[in-house]
């Protein structure tokens, strides 16, 4: 027999092609994943590799942990404004691409970017957008007047230290982070406005709704596995991120003001060298986000059929 | 209810053509119907009405309001859609109590409205429904009590019974025209389907390359076609159409017989060349040739053809129609 034979059998072919991603998903997810799974329940660390058993007590030492339930919370909060600012910008993005203007491409070409570009790069860019000494955003507020003069709006020192505030250091990471989230659910919510058939929205301009109306009444409520989708896809990319944390803020600043699960995860782990504490804070939420990740496929389909 | 009237109306899409001058008045309470081949404008008028569109010229007259740049809540008018467009999140009473919620309506007099509408399309059981969960022809009627909720001044019906079956389709028929005169709203119907145009329209306007070619009540359009596009476009099997010197012929197939069957005198007489007979019960199809020219005759008597043979047939004077070879235009003669 040839060999373009035996490949043209089904049941030689289908192997072949599977096994590589076959492969990389054992190699590069699955042992991982088992490997963390087993240093969660031990003592292992990078200078002390002996495997010793200690059932739960990693777990229940991360909720006794102030930095550990710190970064949670941080963790909700980075996560749920995400989401919502996600949702609403890249639902009117949408609405802005669907229609047909003058320029559209290069408009399009800018909400795309941040995908393409990336992400620790991007970020890169914008580190030095909220640098503490040179940042344009403070030249540009110092020359508004804004700030630095006495009795300016925002204070009368000469910058902002964006990154070096609490509060601020916070509202910098999730903005950045909804840059680079917001092409993803835009694509998402415009393949979902583009399948509501057109008649729909035209018998409801007739029925006399107004443009806000249909958005709410009609629109909306046809989008909702659509946006279900997007929310769920922004969490789990959010939830499981650390790239933004980790180039802006390192976590910081002190203490764990910007400190997510994924990013201390990675301090204490990596650099820190406590791989058992380490693979419990990574694990900490798996059932939930594999529950989460188990609606999206759910949701995903449901999307199509509409 | 109410007049509608377009004067001199054009939509251009770019360089095309959709609509290209219509005039046409519609009556107070008139059913008119738009008939035509796809592409010919006629779904491009309706949305005209509709204001789902903007006429690039002329005017758009609905209750002697111009309306050309009016949004189409304003305009009292509603429209049954091809597809139904039903809301499919919302339940049927939801459906159809939408229209009469963006009024703003109280929520009783909603509930009277919407039953008023229910009872007389007879779907009254279906209203907790979803869309989903009826069938194509109870689908339609909601579409069109939908319609009707609001009492508009114009309905629009854009192929409302194309994607019912055959079966439904002809019983939907015949309550649509039956209501449309019990609430006698004026309506204008799109079609391309000439058997619901001659059945419902009380007026027929026959378009094709975006304007309209003939207007007129069913059995005028029928009879007496003003040009060979509306001789050859209305009736199945279309007109028969023989060259003759400047002028062509044309006869309807069940005009067309076996000489010694008419009982007339002034009749035109044709060497009929038999190629195939299709028999479909109530009468058969005879397809063949005079000449040069293929002609057809609906022959519902019993009367002995057979296929390769050659026959005597005629046609009475008055049953041939003339018209120009140049423009296609009808001559009187």
């Amino acid at each position: 027999m040839k060999w373009r034979d035996i490949l043209d059998r089904e049941s030689v072919l289908a192997p072949l092609l599977l096994l590589p991603v076959v492969l990389y998903v054992l190699f590069f997810v699955g042992f991982p994943f088992i490997m963390s799974f087993v240093y969660s329940f031990s003592n292992i660390t990078v200078g002390n590799p002996d495997f010793k058993f200690i059932g739960i007590s990693n777990f229940t030492d991360l909720i006794q942990d102030r930095i550990f339930l710190k970064s949670l919370a941080n963790t909700f909060i980075f996560t749920f404004v995400s989401i919502g600012l996600v949702v609403i910008l890249s639902h009117i993005l949408a609405e802005i691409l669907i229609r047909e203007f003058k320029g559209k491409w290069i408009v399009r070409f800018l909400v795309m970017m941040p995908w393409t570009a990336p992400i620790a790069l991007g970020t890169i860019g914008y580190l030095w957008f909220l640098d503490s000494l040179f940042s344009p955003i403070d030249w540009l507020l110092r020359r508004l007047g804004l700030l630095g003069k006495p009795g300016a709006v925002l204070g009368p020192m000469s910058n902002m230290y964006w990154l070096g505030i609490p509060e601020l250091a916070m509202a910098s990471v999730i903005l950045v982070h909804v840059w680079r989230l917001l092409p993803l659910g835009t694509v998402i919510l415009i393949a979902g406005i583009n399948s509501i058939p057109k008649e729909i929205t035209e018998a409801a301009q007739v029925d006399g709704a107004g443009y806000f109306r249909r958005l709410f009444h009609i629109n909306i409520p046809l989008l909702f596995p659509v946006i279900g989708v997007t929310v769920l896809f922004s969490t789990l990319f959010t939830f499981t991120d650390m790239t933004v944390v980790w180039v802006l803020t390192k976590g910081g600043p002190p203490s764990h003001s910007t400190q997510v699960l994924a990013s201390l995860a990675f301090l204490k782990g990596i650099q820190g060298g406590d791989l058992a504490q380490g693979a419990a804070i990574a694990l900490f939420f798996f059932p939930v986000l594999a529950g989460l990740a188990a609606i999206v496929l759910r949701l995903a389909k449901k999307a199509v059929v509409i | 209810m109410a007049k509608v009237e377009l004067i001199g109306v054009k939509k251009y899409f770019g360089h095309v053509k959709a609509v290209d001058g219509v005039d046409l008045v519609i009556k107070d309470g008139e059913f008119v119907v738009l008939l035509g081949p796809s592409g010919s404008g006629k779904t491009t008028l309706m949305r005209l009405f509709a204001g789902l569109e903007r006429p690039t010229e002329g005017k758009i007259i609905i209750d002697g309001e111009v309306v050309n740049e009016m949004p189409p809540r304003l305009r009292g008018i509603a429209m049954v859609f091809q597809s139904y467009a039903l809301y499919p999140h919302k339940t049927v009473f939801k459906n159809i109590a939408f229209p009469l919620m963006v009024e703003g309506l109280a929520r009783e007099d909603i509930k009277k409205k919407v039953e008023w509408a229910a009872g007389l399309l007879a779907i009254g059981h279906l209203l907790e429904r979803l869309p989903s969960q009826v069938s194509g022809g109870e689908r339609q009627r909601v579409a069109i009590a939908r319609a009707l909720v609001r009492r508009p001044k114009v309905l629009l019906m854009d192929e409302p019974l194309s994607n019912l079956d055959a079966k439904v389709r002809h019983t939907a028929r015949e309550e649509l025209k039956l209501f449309q005169r019990e609430i006698g709203v004026t309506t204008v119907y799109v079609t391309h389907d000439q058997t619901e145009a001659m059945g419902l329209g009380d007026r027929i306007a026959v378009m094709n390359e975006g304007v309209i070619r003939q207007i007129g009540v069913p059995d005028d359009i029928y009879h007496e076609p003003a040009n060979i596009f509306v001789a050859g476009f209305v009736g199945v099997p279309p007109m028969n159409f023989i060259d003759h010197d400047s002028v062509i012929l044309g006869f309807r197939p069940e005009t067309f017989l076996p000489s010694e069957l008419i009982p007339s005198k002034d009749l035109i007489r044709f060497g009929f060349k038999v190629e195939r007979v299709e028999n479909l019960g109530s009468y058969r199809l005879c397809y063949g040739i005079i000449g040069k020219s293929k002609v057809i005759s609906n022959l519902s008597l019993r009367y002995p053809v057979k296929e390769g043979e050659e026959y005597d047939f005629s046609v009475r004077v008055e049953d041939v129609r003339y018209f120009d070879k140049k423009n296609g235009n009808r001559i009187e003669r």
